[in-house]
């Protein structure tokens, strides 16, 4: 199973009654209030640090991805903090999880992006290509619901041609009409970077990850329980278009910290945890809602569920407790490295996932102890997951400039 | 009262309930959706009222062949074409009422009076008006009528709960299909249009809107070539169903039917 180090590039510092006094952590936070500019040149430079530091330890990937005018994460356009990481490290694949298609006008400026990006890398780019949040792509983007969905596909399949197409063409769509398209460069990758999708349960990205033999990867809070359900969702879609269960089409987004023993694990974390629970997915149920957002299949299947099965949502303050997070709900991982080993190859065989987007910066955690976090993970337990799977299939969805990274025990055994 | 199912001349389905007698009038509805109320049966008295379905609101798809209002006033061209009425009477109310006045804009020969209720379709700066969509809990109730009786009644549920996820999808779609040609800001450069509204408009809001504020009416007023307008003291967003004697008095003068 490949751990890539993600980063939600979120505010570390929101005041203690920030969920009593806003409505909403998404769209409205005030920013002259509540977002210090210095305060975030400082997390910048933590981020990338922390992704780069990640990446010396032998993660196999690093990545972020696309968010607005929040509190929760902010890396807005993702490609910036790729091009960082396309230079600053050598071996990983770089996961951008991903453009937020609907926005880009014209979306032939992804395609140059991410081809700018495998350039530079030379080939280790994961193109993600997710539809948005409502938050994002209506709120704070002002992209009309009905049509988000039409200007995702058709954004999909001008950027797939500009990658592919062996001479100039024009396209005449509904949303972006071009009279030449003819990208400089193109992606080193052939036919054209790995695309993953990420949803939170629309039965539509299932059927579009079947189609095309992308990759899925289910971006939730809820911890492997929670996703049990919709992931089994996914594998019957896999299923019925006669493809094979290689785990490495699907990805899926855990919570991980790590600590000497379990003990420490709930004193260094829990608060970060319920910093995490209870401010950053603060976002209010009328901006994660949106009329039009969702198809009428889509909508009814939810409502037959009893609810929109909504990721971004704050859950119970009254659950944020180390038993409810960590032993019942399995929300979060986190504990001692044996601890942490057990739940993730549990994780692995319960949803049969190839790919693990590791959340190690939690909330308002800071930068050290993010790093140890992330330390002890490469170290202690990095080595014992990263060959599930590896002997039984092959990871079709991986950049093909990427290597697998010598963690740093090998490089001393080989010395 | 009867539902007519027909599709357009362009292939759109169609679904219009009918009712009464007289001369043609065409009721399009807010983002609630379209019912039969106490509003439309007093139409109905003097006139034999259509009130069609807003297009998208049981199948979205229908929407990828709307694109705007101009798309929007061929459908209710078509519309009038396929129920073989020449000119009507046009009354809308909030998002129908911005439909009503540029279906009037783009086809003037076919609206004989033209009647606004708390229309959308213009903005001010200085009075933003809600997004359905985007609306704090606490609000929502407050925009849609200044009547208690008459809110709870427009929010209130099926009582077979078997029956309640086919009416929230539905209430879903409808915003969605609303949403569809008004997001994220209602103004759509109707004000540059309205000069063409030339026939006689009546201009009718609810005094105390919480949703689209009184001063709108103005608005309309100051841009329309020929209209009258008339606010209905203790009114909110509904005034047709929250006074609906006192708008019928109105209504029946203005459509010379006292």
């Amino acid at each position: 199973m490949k751990s890539i180090w993600f980063h939600l590039q979120g505010y570390r510092d929101l005041p203690a009654d920030f969920e009593d006094r806003y409505e909403s952590v998404w769209v409205t936070p005030p920013t002259d209030e509540l977002c210090d500019p210095q305060k975030v040149h400082q997390y910048l430079n933590w981020n990338l640090d922390e992704l780069d530091y990640a990446a010396s330890l032998g993660f196999d990937g690093v990545g972020t991805n696309e968010h607005h005018q929040n509190g929760y994460g902010f890396p807005v356009s993702p490609n910036q903090t790729g091009y960082y990481l396309a230079k600053s490290t050598t071996d990983q694949a770089i996961v951008i999880l991903g453009n937020t298609l609907p926005l880009y006008n014209p979306p032939i400026r992804v395609a140059e992006e991410i081809a700018y990006m495998d350039c530079l890398s030379n080939g280790r780019v994961v193109s993600g290509m997710p539809v948005g949040t409502p938050m994002d792509v209506t709120h704070c983007y002002g992209i009309t619901p009905t049509t988000v969905r039409p200007r995702y596909f058709e954004a999909h399949d001008l950027i797939t041609k500009a990658w592919t197409a062996e001479k100039e063409f024009h396209f005449n769509g509904k949303y972006t009409k071009l009279r030449h398209v003819n990208i400089w460069p193109k992606p080193i990758q052939k036919p054209h970077p790995p695309i993953w999708l990420a949803g939170g349960g629309s039965i539509e990205t299932w059927e579009f990850a079947a189609q095309n033999d992308y990759l899925y990867s289910y971006l939730s809070f809820g911890g492997r329980l929670a996703a049990q359900k919709l992931m089994d969702g996914f594998w019957e879609v896999v299923d019925a278009h006669g493809l094979d269960r290689n785990p490495y089409r699907a990805g899926f987004a855990q919570i991980v910290c790590v600590a000497e023993t379990d003990a420490e694990a709930e004193k260094l974390y829990l608060e970060h945890m319920r910093y995490f629970y209870k401010k950053s997915l603060h976002v209010a149920r009328h901006y994660a809602a949106v009329a039009g957002y969702n198809t009428k299949a889509s909508l009814q299947a939810a409502m037959s569920r009893g609810g929109a099965g909504n990721p971004f949502e704050a859950i119970d303050p009254g659950s944020i407790t180390w038993s409810e997070l960590v032993d019942k709900t399995k929300r979060v991982v986190a504990g001692s490295p044996a601890t942490v080993i057990d739940h993730l190859k549990e994780l692995a065989r319960d949803l049969n996932v190839g790919q693990l987007i590791l959340l190690m910066h939690v909330g308002s955690m800071d930068h050290e102890l993010t790093k140890y976090s992330t330390r002890l993970y490469a170290e202690e337990v990095l080595p014992h997951i990263r060959d599930i799977w590896s002997d039984q299939w092959e990871d079709h969805w991986w950049p093909s400039g990427a290597r697998r990274p010598v963690l740093p025990g090998e490089a001393v055994a080989a010395g | 009262m009867k539902t007519i199912q027909l599709t357009l001349a362009s292939g759109l389905p169609a679904d219009v309930l009918a009712g009464g007698s007289g001369p043609a009038l065409l009721y399009l509805h807010n983002h609630l959706g379209r019912t039969w109320d106490a509003f439309l049966d007093a139409l109905a008295g003097t006139h034999t009222v259509y009130a069609p379905r807003h297009p998208g609101s049981d199948e979205p798809d229908e929407l990828l062949a709307l694109d705007g209002f101009a798309d929007l006033a061929l459908y209710y061209d078509d519309l009038l074409n396929a129920l073989d009425v020449d000119t009507a009477v046009v009354v809308g109310h909030g998002f129908g009422g911005m439909a009503a006045a540029e279906f009037a804009a783009h086809c003037p020969a076919r609206v004989s009076r033209l009647v606004l209720i708390d229309s959308l379709g213009l903005w001010l700066d200085d009075t933003p008006i809600d997004d359905i969509s985007g609306v704090p809990p606490e609000r929502a109730a407050s925009i849609l009528s200044g009547s208690p009786t008459v809110t709870e009644a427009l929010l209130a549920q099926p009582e077979d709960p078997a029956a309640i996820p086919d009416f929230m999808v539905g209430r879903f779609l409808t915003q969605a299909a609303v949403s569809h040609f008004i997001w994220p800001i209602p103004d759509r450069d109707l004000r540059r249009r309205l000069y063409r509204i030339t026939m006689p408009t009546l201009v009718l809001w609810g005094e105390d809107d919480q949703y689209v504020p009184v001063c709108y009416a103005r608005e309309f007023g100051d841009g329309l070539p020929d209209a009258r307008i008339e606010r209905i003291p203790g009114a909110g967003h509904m005034p047709q169903l929250e006074k609906t004697d006192e708008v019928m008095t109105v209504l029946a003068d203005f459509l010379g039917t006292v």
